[in-house]
């Protein structure tokens, strides 16, 4: 029971990092609709960045700074670059040009760190356990995460639902002419929303960081993971992108921690061990295979 | 194709004969590690043509091509595995017969299209990106499962499959092989987009809607094409694990669906013969690049070549968008 807790939280703390990922990525291929391979880049620069500012700073808190400015500043200059050429063209050749982008912030990342993974501290002040209820012990910077996870959560929505600004969000997403006929400056619209996204992707990194390897391609194997996330919530739902956020990250990691001990009632332990590593692996994408049987486009779909 | 001497029939007949003659050119011209590389090459155009079949003629944005190049290398590769072994699977003796082999690559590679595809086409432009691409990563992950076979590490064969009486170790023959598989799939591929069934799967690419109208069933016309490009997918699978002698999970990598795509779209998208092109172009850069910027004296960019060729293909695709063999043969290109 304790053991399941511990999990629980775990895996949502996985789901809020996806929900940073999934969040920024939906509203992007709301609005724009564009294709973005490379937001996992975008993480993956955060994390780097965080990793060497902090380790050479001292401060956790500089290099928390650093990693978002970096994170905007590469996503804006990336739609300025490349992304802003894609939105009239197909997914195709978006999903093409961001592959490029990939082997590129890949190739550039060994450059600079090198093949080895960076190691990055917890934070001093967040370091240490805390007791959730009496008896079970919890990194407290686990449960930063989680409160800040879910803060951006809440904030993100009351951003798009509430204010005047996401309100030009929502409507450039629908009517993207009329908007730009009501003298909003739409070009300006869309590159700041790319960077705004970046900015969560490179904040995703960051609270990633610590708990996770730092190496060049950590971006994509949870880009594929938002992808599916944004799949089961729909796309262009920041609902859906939180509620298939938390989804995925609690079925991943209970699949993780739980599966290969229910193998063992029926099977031999090597077996048990294998097998249930590789059906937690799958679990989340079967996951998705039902979730579209049942409503192919997503949980919350925003747009018909 | 008619007799008539067309750029584009002189274009096509010029690169399929210096694909025919390659080896006699690259042993006359001393390069014969040349013949082994275009093996590879040729392998390759394989899985681009049959990914071209869906993207470029059905518009089906498929990102997990790999995951069906990965099932047919696997097939063929458990297959010797347990003939060397003499042990069994589901009760089967393994085999290292080549056709037997093959055939079951291609088998079971079109039946994961078959169920990957009835999941995916469901849906339809972004989402159809994602869920292929998901569920390749769902197929890389079992065959990391797969601990009797080499999980991560991957599993090397023992010997390259027996083909009747040909000697499978001579790279020469080898790349007939190779050839032959592809001219006959190429083959297939021009009877299939030409017929009627292929016009159905093109016009579901202009305007699926219309299709559904005019009364085509268009989720299974959809279907039985994806379903044709994994086994072709598998084809090339089984042969790249004879190539290799070595199979790992990392050949239905995300990534390599990229390349093939890569290769597609580089060669000419929606052309029969473009991603042929598009093999060559792209292996053999990945082959010279570096050497090349070792040559103009970027020692120190030659393992960084994809930081190179990552922007290179973003300017190809916002300003080169017809490919090589769209460039090559002009406006008839398209045609099939």
């Amino acid at each position: 029971m304790i053991l399941f807790l511990e999990q629980m939280l775990n895996g949502l703390q996985l789901g809020v990092t996806l929900f940073l990922l999934a969040g920024g990525l939906t509203l992007i291929f709301g609005i724009m609709g564009v294709i973005n391979l490379a937001h996992g880049s975008l993480y993956m620069i955060g994390a780097y960045v965080a990793a060497t500012v902090s380790m050479a700073s001292g401060s956790f808190f500089l290099g928390l700074l650093a990693a978002l400015a970096a994170a905007a500043i590469v996503g804006m200059v990336m739609e300025f670059l490349v992304m802003r050429k894609l939105y009239a063209r197909d997914h195709l050749d978006q999903v093409l040009a961001t592959f490029g982008l990939i082997l590129f912030f890949n190739e550039a990342t060994v450059m600079i760190w090198g093949r080895n993974p960076v190691a990055m501290d917890v934070p001093e002040m967040l370091q240490g356990l805390v007791e959730i209820i009496p008896g079970v012990p919890y990194p407290v910077f686990r449960l930063v995460v989680l409160a800040v996870g879910l803060l951006v959560a809440v904030s993100l929505y009351f951003l798009i639902s509430k204010t005047r600004i996401g309100m030009l969000i929502r409507a450039g997403a629908t009517h993207r002419e009329m908007v730009g006929a009501l003298g909003v400056d739409i070009r300006l619209l869309y590159t700041l929303v790319f960077g705004f996204g970046a900015l969560l992707a490179g904040l995703a990194g960051v609270m990633a960081g610590p708990t996770s390897s730092i190496e060049a391609g950590m971006g994509e194997s949870i880009l594929i993971l938002t992808f599916v996330v944004i799949v089961i919530g729909g796309i262009g739902s920041i609902r859906g992108a939180l509620v298939g956020a938390i989804f995925v990250g609690l079925v991943d990691t209970l699949g993780r921690a739980f599966l290969p001990n229910m193998l063992k009632l029926f099977l031999p332990p090597a077996q048990a061990d294998g097998i249930g590593a590789g059906v937690s692996s799958m679990a989340i994408y079967l996951l998705m295979a039902l979730v579209l049987i049942w409503r192919p486009k997503g949980l919350f779909p925003a747009h018909d | 194709m008619t007799d008539k001497l067309t750029r584009k029939n002189i274009v096509v007949g010029l690169s399929l004969l210096a694909l025919a003659l390659l080896p006699a050119i690259a042993e006359a011209s001393g390069h014969t590690f040349l013949v082994f590389s275009f093996s590879r090459v040729l392998i390759y155009a394989l899985a681009a043509i049959s990914l071209d079949l869906i993207l470029g003629y059905g518009g089906m944005v498929s990102f997990g091509h790999a995951a069906f190049f990965g099932v047919g290398a696997y097939v063929t590769g458990i297959l010797a595995f347990h003939s060397f072994d003499g042990s069994t699977i589901f009760g089967m003796e393994g085999s290292n017969f080549a056709p037997f082999a093959w055939v079951a690559s291609v088998i079971l590679a079109a039946v994961a299209a078959l169920v990957i595809g009835f999941f995916s086409l469901r849906t339809g432009g972004v989402y159809f990106i994602m869920i292929t691409l998901a569920f390749a990563q769902m197929l890389f992950f079992f065959f990391i499962s797969l601990e009797q076979y080499g999980g991560d590490d991957g599993l090397v064969l023992y010997d390259r499959n027996e083909f009747f009486g040909f000697d499978m170790h001579d790279d020469v023959t080898f790349y007939y092989i190779c050839f032959v598989a592809l001219i006959g799939f190429l083959f297939l591929c021009r009877q299939v987009v030409n017929s009627r069934f292929g016009m159905v799967i093109r016009g579901c690419k202009q305007n699926e809607r219309r299709m559904a109208a005019l009364g085509y069933p268009v989720m299974q016309y959809k279907l039985v094409a994806f379903i044709i490009a994994g086994a072709g997918a598998g084809l090339a699978g089984a042969l790249m694990v004879n190539q290799n002698e070595f199979v790992s999970p990392d050949i239905l990598h995300w990534s390599k669906s990229g390349e093939i795509m890569v290769m597609v779209i580089l060669g000419g998208i929606g052309t029969l013969y473009g991603p042929v092109f598009g093999a060559v172009a792209f292996l053999m850069m990945e082959e010279f690049l570096p050497q090349g910027l070792e040559a103009i004296g970027l020692d120190g960019m030659k393992e960084h070549w994809r930081f190179i060729f990552g922007p290179l293909l973003i300017i190809i695709v916002l300003y080169a968008r017809r490919g090589i063999y769209g460039i090559l043969v002009g406006k008839e290109a398209e045609d099939g």
